[in-house]
């Protein structure tokens, strides 16, 4: 059996560090462009929604030339004395911009879901812009963000082709389970390849339930404190 | 104390533009769908935005198009009540009451929603979520919420439509009641005549945008100006009309000349009568009435006191369920007279004729 369980801890750390980007980012982006219309951020919306449609060896093609040495970002932090590429940071990198248009298009659909009427409601009992957002429109699209959220992590756990691209495969730095699954399997480690296969389940359906279960826990427990 | 509101605002069919005051007492504002009622109300809370006008609010003003003036909704204490009500589905009655009034001290916030809660009689219901009451609790919630922020004009957008009629006529009355005890610009919109009528002594009707009538309701009611007014106070019986000799009309789609009290007749375009205005004689020899015209029944419609009878003037129907009035009669005088010989007599009385112009 895999004496190095190092995939395991680089998959749970990258997906949720990646998770909590995607989370503020998506969800940030997603209000801002709830209030505004027009050209500009149409066509913004199509460029946030780009790495959902294009193949991951692209996006870690185009991460790649942004992040490479040549690249305006890479040449920026090579300034600093930093590299990104092949370093634990570039898993997170495209494990991120790879689940962010699930998150974003989530936050977008659950926040246009909450009934005009409500938030203008709320106007008129003298709310400012943000309790209208925070006290009304959070709460209703809340269980569609959550939604998002797991998809979202779900899909940084299963992250495979930007990342080999800009992150590489170096055993306990970039090395994630998918990544190990698929060397294991080209070295016709079948037993190997099996067992990560089988964390990556369990992590997932873990996941899973333990989302599905905090939120049913949620909902009764307000019901129980507002039956008093 | 006043709300004055003027202003126009196109829209994708016509152009609205209300014109008309509030003062410290219920203003009926009635209208059909589509009038702009809503949307009128929308824009004196601050929610949509009128092209050019102005309106006023206690001497303060909400909205000036000249002046760049547009105090966003949450400053201008104008309480909104919602034809869906609009309540807030996660939070409990008492959070939806308190909801306006954050700035105060917990306690003290608790308190005055509990009385709100109390004034509309929801004690006990304080901690139910929205979907745990019935229409009528729900609409009274609402009302605690758009009453809890002391507004300085209240806005009620067909607080009863969403009700069956079975409520109706309870939370009308305690609606009456608030009303009456609030002392302060309210304007009820409502496409039920009936219900324009019950809640307020003033009367502004909206048509496509415009005001058509505005004015006490009773002499809106009795006298409407055109046939505009007559349709949407509920006239059921026109015809096209033009003045004939002194003190008649004739009127051209009832083929007869009509003897008429009104002062109008000079630019008289349309006579019309009210349904329940229109007696009945059934003999030839009976003393003859002013305005009395042989008449068939062509079919009738009942409902539990009342029926209403689909008439054909001068001669019996040619063409199968033509009509020319309809006649409304209480069940006791129907079931006295059904089994009568036919023709019967219609008499519209001169008094109760509406002469309208163009």
């Amino acid at each position: 059996m895999a004496a190095d369980l190092s995939p395991i801890w680089l998959s749970i750390e990258t997906s949720i560090t990646a998770t909590v980007i995607t989370f503020a980012l998506g969800t940030a982006l997603a209000v801002w462009r709830a209030n505004k219309h027009g050209a500009g951020p149409a066509l913004l919306d199509g460029i946030f929604l780009l790495p959902l449609v294009l193949p991951p060896t692209v996006v870690g093609f185009i991460l790649l030339l942004i992040f490479g040495r040549n690249g305006p970002l890479g040449r920026l932090l090579l300034h600093f004395g930093a590299s990104v590429v092949f370093s634990w940071p570039a898993t997170v990198i495209a494990a991120a911009v790879v689940s962010f248009p699930l998150m974003y298009l989530s936050v977008r659909a659950s926040l246009e879901q909450v009934d005009a009427n409500l938030l203008q409601a709320a106007r008129t009992l003298g709310a400012t812009e943000w309790r209208v957002f925070r006290h009304v429109a959070l709460p209703l699209a809340w269980p569609g963000i959550l939604a998002g959220t797991i998809l979202a992590f779900a899909r940084a756990l299963g992250e495979f082709g930007a990342t080999l691209m800009l992150a590489g495969s170096i055993p306990g730095k970039t090395e994630t389970i998918p990544i190990a699954i698929y060397f294991a399997v080209e070295a016709n480690e079948m037993r190997q390849a099996i067992f990560w296969s089988a964390i990556d389940i369990a992590i997932s359906l873990a996941m899973i339930i333990c989302m599905y279960y905090w939120t049913q826990l949620q909902g009764s427990a307000q019901m129980r404190v507002r039956r008093g | 104390m006043a709300l004055e509101v003027r202003f126009t605002k196109q829209l994708r069919s016509f152009t609205l533009a209300p014109d008309f005051s509030c003062d410290a007492e219920p203003l009926a504002v009635l209208g059909p769908s589509g009038a702009g009622k809503s949307m009128t109300l929308r824009c004196i809370a601050g929610l949509e935005r009128p092209d050019e006008g102005s309106i006023r609010l206690n001497g303060k003003t909400l909205f000036d198009s000249k002046a760049g003036i547009n105090v966003p909704a949450r400053q201008r204490g104008v309480g909104l009540l919602f034809q869906n009500y609009a309540l807030f589905p996660h939070l409990t009655v008492i959070e939806n009451v308190a909801f306006g009034a954050q700035h105060m001290p917990r306690g003290e916030r608790e308190a005055r929603a509990r009385k709100q809660i109390a004034d509309v009689h929801l004690e006990g219901l304080e901690h139910r979520l929205p979907r745990e009451l019935s229409g009528g609790e729900q609409q009274r919630a609402a009302l605690a919420r758009a009453l809890a922020i002391e507004p300085q004009a209240l806005l009620l957008d067909e607080p009863l439509s969403a009700l069956d009629t079975y409520l109706r006529s309870k939370i009308e009355q305690q609606l009456i009641t608030t009303l009456g005890q609030f002392r302060k610009p309210a304007l009820y919109v409502t496409h039920n005549i009936e219900e324009a009528y019950r809640i307020s002594a003033k009367l502004v009707v909206l048509a496509k945008g415009k005001v058509v009538a505005n004015g006490v309701r009773d002499e809106v009611f009795r006298d409407p100006p055109n046939l505009e007014v007559a349709l949407l106070t509920g006239l059921k019986n026109f015809s096209r009309a033009h003045p004939a000799n002194a003190g008649s009309i004739e009127a051209l789609d009832w083929k007869c000349v009509l003897h008429s009290a009104s002062t109008r007749q000079g630019n008289a375009a349309y006579v019309g009568i009210r349904a329940h205005h229109i007696g009945f004689a059934f003999e030839k020899s009976e003393r003859s009435a002013t305005n009395r015209f042989p008449c068939w029944l062509v079919r009738v419609s009942e409902t539990p006191f009342h029926a209403t009878l689909y008439l054909h003037l001068h001669e019996p129907p040619q063409i199968e369920g033509h009509y020319h009035l309809q006649a409304e009669v209480t069940k006791e005088q129907w079931s006295g007279f059904r089994n009568q010989p036919q023709p019967w007599f219609a008499i519209l009385p001169p008094e109760a004729l509406l002469v309208l112009s163009e």
